[in-house]
């Protein structure tokens, strides 16, 4: 009897530690987002190979869309990226633009878009998009909170995502963040433009307007979070830190995870 | 070959006769009626009023022709698992053209038997005729039905036929009645050069055509498939199982079909028949040639799996066809060396598959479009046709170290806002949006775009487009719809406040 239980138990110990190993083992490869402090947040970059979540502050949609697109040209580089939305948000915040892609120096040419009626098309679209390994990134855009995103939704996002390679970034709009097995979550807000600097007089006048974000990474699976102000460089295609910005955010502590995740910061997600 | 069939809604054996009447000329007369009302002496045309006082208990429907065309175009649907040409030859004929068909059911007796037997189970009342010309086939279901007309024998078959069984109009039936002929044989034996002076060059071609000299072609219901491979069931089947598993073995032999001529498929229909005679067809788009037949059986998994009203077996299906209504020629490429194809290869897979599911308008692509008008600047086009003129499209380049122009989300329709800017044409100071209100702190424009008069009718107001950013970070694509020297006007000296939009949002 008590034989038969330690066999259980080293077994079940077995393929524990097999899952855990699988989990280790697999240390996805990073896309430096080209902000020095976040990138050393988060070990190297954003992984590749996983679920990212967006989450706009309040309504604040085109915001979250520029801090996504940036990602998502990150990540993608020169592969084609699949940008599934629903009908809704496209009333509510307007659609994606193309040109507005091509300012931001994205390359409208490799962007597939899949209008899905509703969340529950959206969801199975994203996740087929996500299996197919000939694509650099999937967006998925959400408006509004979503039963459908649960943890097991998200789980399946993620395992699709690991078994393919292709990065998985999740944007939502007047959403609560809610627990996920996604790898980051940011609160991206829209940030003040740079004042225009001192060598440069006014009269230039258009120092303003290059999309500044303040994003707030408060989830990070494997690592610190942080708050930055990150400026979307159009020309070079990276994140930076803004040149001149006068009002420094105060840096969230860098070892003290989101309060959603204090509770229990070894839990594993779905 | 060709065979017609007339169909007419057999009322239910009732003791009182049963009449269908239509308003024509103002006043209601019979359409179509059943033995019972034909036996008292009714016929069709007759006012309502008078056959009621022929038969008091008389059983009174209205017509409806528009239900009646849809019959008979479900049991064309029906018709189509014999052969895949049937044309419609309203108001209650179809024409089958079983050339080269009639062997698989037993020969054209068998054939005649199986169609007027299933149809005659299912209330209609059918009358057969199969012949040479199609004309000649329908003549002779006028007057008899069963009647398998000989090859050559058309001008025998229908001598001693009254003349109304041609099916021309009321006034050349009356017209030759008049003329004391009263069968086709009699209408033949006269000189061609009469019969045409006196009732047109239409009813001789019908002559000649229902005597087998000459043949209208049919014109089917759909067009030929290229290739089509179906599995017949002794019994019927019912079970997701054996349908998936037959759609399989369907799309296996149709790909060997293709393939021996190089062929892939663009757009495929699976058709069930239904023993109950429903018919539905579901189709299938590809943005490129499927040679696979494994990937046409994901693509019909994925589009069964996502219809609306699911497929519905009832009783089961005894005929499942699969067919390839458009095909073009495949071009083998070098796989192995160019990862570049095989990526786009499985792009376009993916693509087909979604639009499989949700529907190909739904997955798009982008292509620029040589317009300055913003919301016409970009053309989202179906991503399984111009998959390939999207990657090559040719973008305007943007202008470097500038901040970007152009917002990265935009408005279908533009959204009206409440401004206070300076008049004639200063920049907003303060607006309001969606109930909130932002207080501009920095701003650039105008922006001046003008309508494209010599593309419209309608006069267009020329909009002047400012970026400006709000005390919060947002910032904003907005408009003023118009100029106040030209644009707005001011009639009776009335100021007409200019209105304003937002049409983007920058990130």
């Amino acid at each position: 009897m008590t034989g038969a239980r330690t066999n259980t138990l080293a077994n079940l110990r077995g393929s524990i530690e097999r899952i855990e190993a699988h989990a280790g083992a697999t240390a996805p490869a990073r896309v430096a987002l080209g902000h020095a402090d976040a990138d050393a947040t988060l070990q190297g970059g954003l992984a590749q190979a996983a679920v990212h979540e967006v989450f706009a502050a309040g309504r604040q949609s085109a915001a979250a869309t520029g801090f996504i697109a940036g990602l998502a040209g990150r990540v993608a580089a020169r592969r084609p990226l699949v940008w599934v939305r629903q009908d809704f948000t496209e009333i509510e915040s307007g659609a994606l633009s193309m040109a507005g892609l091509a300012e931001l120096g994205l390359d409208p040419r490799r962007v597939v878009t899949v209008r899905a009626a509703d969340v529950d098309a959206a969801l199975r679209t994203a996740a087929d998009a996500l299996a197919c390994d000939a694509l650099g990134a999937v967006v998925l855009e959400v408006w509004g909170e979503a039963r459908q995103f649960d943890l097991v939704a998200s789980r399946k996002l993620t395992l699709a995502a690991q078994a393919s390679g292709v990065t998985g970034l999740l944007l939502r709009v007047a959403a609560e963040p809610a627990p996920s097995a996604a790898e980051t979550r940011w609160i991206v807000r829209a940030a003040h433009s740079p004042p225009a600097a001192a060598s440069r007089p006014a009269a230039s006048g258009n120092a303003w307007g290059a999309p500044v974000f303040d994003a707030q990474l408060v989830r990070n699976r494997h690592g610190p979070v942080g708050r930055w102000i990150m400026e979307w460089k159009c020309d070079e295609c990276l994140f930076e830190k803004p040149a001149t910005y006068p009002q420094p955010v105060a840096a969230a502590p860098a070892h003290r995870p989101h309060h959603a995740s204090a509770r229990a910061p070894e839990r594993r997600a779905g | 070959m060709g065979t017609g069939s007339g169909g007419e809604n057999a009322s239910e054996q009732n003791s009182n006769p049963s009449i269908v009447v239509a308003k024509q000329n103002n006043a209601l007369q019979i359409f179509a009626l059943d033995d019972a009302a034909a036996r008292l002496g009714l016929a069709i045309g007759l006012p309502l009023a008078n056959a009621r006082a022929i038969c008091p208990r008389l059983r009174v429907f209205d017509a409806d022709t528009a239900a009646d065309a849809g019959v008979l175009n479900d049991v064309a649907d029906w018709c189509d698992r014999f052969t895949p040409l049937v044309a419609l030859d309203p108001p209650y004929g179809l024409f089958l053209d079983i050339t080269g068909c009639a062997h698989l059911f037993g020969g054209e007796a068998g054939l005649m038997q199986m169609v007027c037997g299933a149809l005659t189970r299912q209330g209609f009342a059918v009358s057969a005729a199969i012949a040479g010309t199609s004309i000649c086939a329908r003549t002779v279901t006028r007057h008899v039905s069963g009647r398998i007309v000989p090859d050559g024998g058309e001008a025998e078959a229908v001598k001693s036929l009254p003349v109304f069984a041609l099916g021309a109009d009321d006034t050349i039936t009356r017209g030759l009645r008049r003329a004391g002929l009263k069968t086709i044989g009699d209408v033949a034996s006269r000189a061609r050069h009469e019969i045409t002076a006196r009732f047109g060059d239409d009813f001789t071609t019908l002559l000649a055509h229902a005597l087998g000299q000459g043949d209208a072609p049919i014109s089917p219901r759909k067009p030929l498939p290229d290739y089509i491979v179906e599995k017949r069931f002794p019994e019927p089947v019912a079970t997701e199982a054996v349908i998936s598993a037959t759609l399989s073995r369907l799309a296996a032999m149709l790909v060997a079909a293709m393939d021996r001529q190089g062929k892939g498929a663009r757009r495929l229909e699976a058709h069930f028949f239904r023993t109950d005679g429903a018919v539905r067809a579901i189709a299938v788009d590809t943005g490129q040639p499927v040679t696979r037949a494994e990937m046409i059986d994901r693509l019909f998994r994925e589009r069964l799996d996502a219809l609306h009203d699911p497929l519905d077996p009832g009783f089961g299906f005894d005929l499942i066809r699969l067919s390839a209504s458009r095909v073009e020629i495949v071009v083998q490429q070098q796989r192995d060396l160019d990862a570049n194809v095989h990526d786009n290869d499985e792009l376009a897979d993916l693509i087909d598959r979604i639009a499989a599911r949700i529907g190909g308008q739904r997955v798009v692509v982008y292509l620029p479009q040589d317009t300055h008008v913003p919301e016409c600047a970009v053309m989202a086009a179906p991503a399984q046709h111009h998959l390939a003129a999207a990657q090559q499209a040719d973008w305007p380049a943007r202008v470097t170290s500038e901040p970007p122009l152009r917002p990265l989300r935009l408005f279908a329709r533009p959204e009206a806002i409440k401004v206070i800017a300076e008049v004639p044409d200063g920049p907003p100071a303060w607006f309001q949006w969606r109930r909130a209100t932002h207080t501009v702190r920095r701003v650039e424009g105008p922006e001046r775009v003008a309508m494209e008069w010599w593309r419209s009718q309608k006069a267009m107001l020329t909009r002047d487009y400012f970026r400006v950013e709000d005390e919060a970070g947002l910032r904003f694509w907005l408009y003023r719809d118009g100029l106040y020297d030209r644009g707005i006007a001011q009639p009776a000296g009335e100021i007409i406040q200019p209105n304003w939009f937002v049409h983007g949002l920058f990130a």
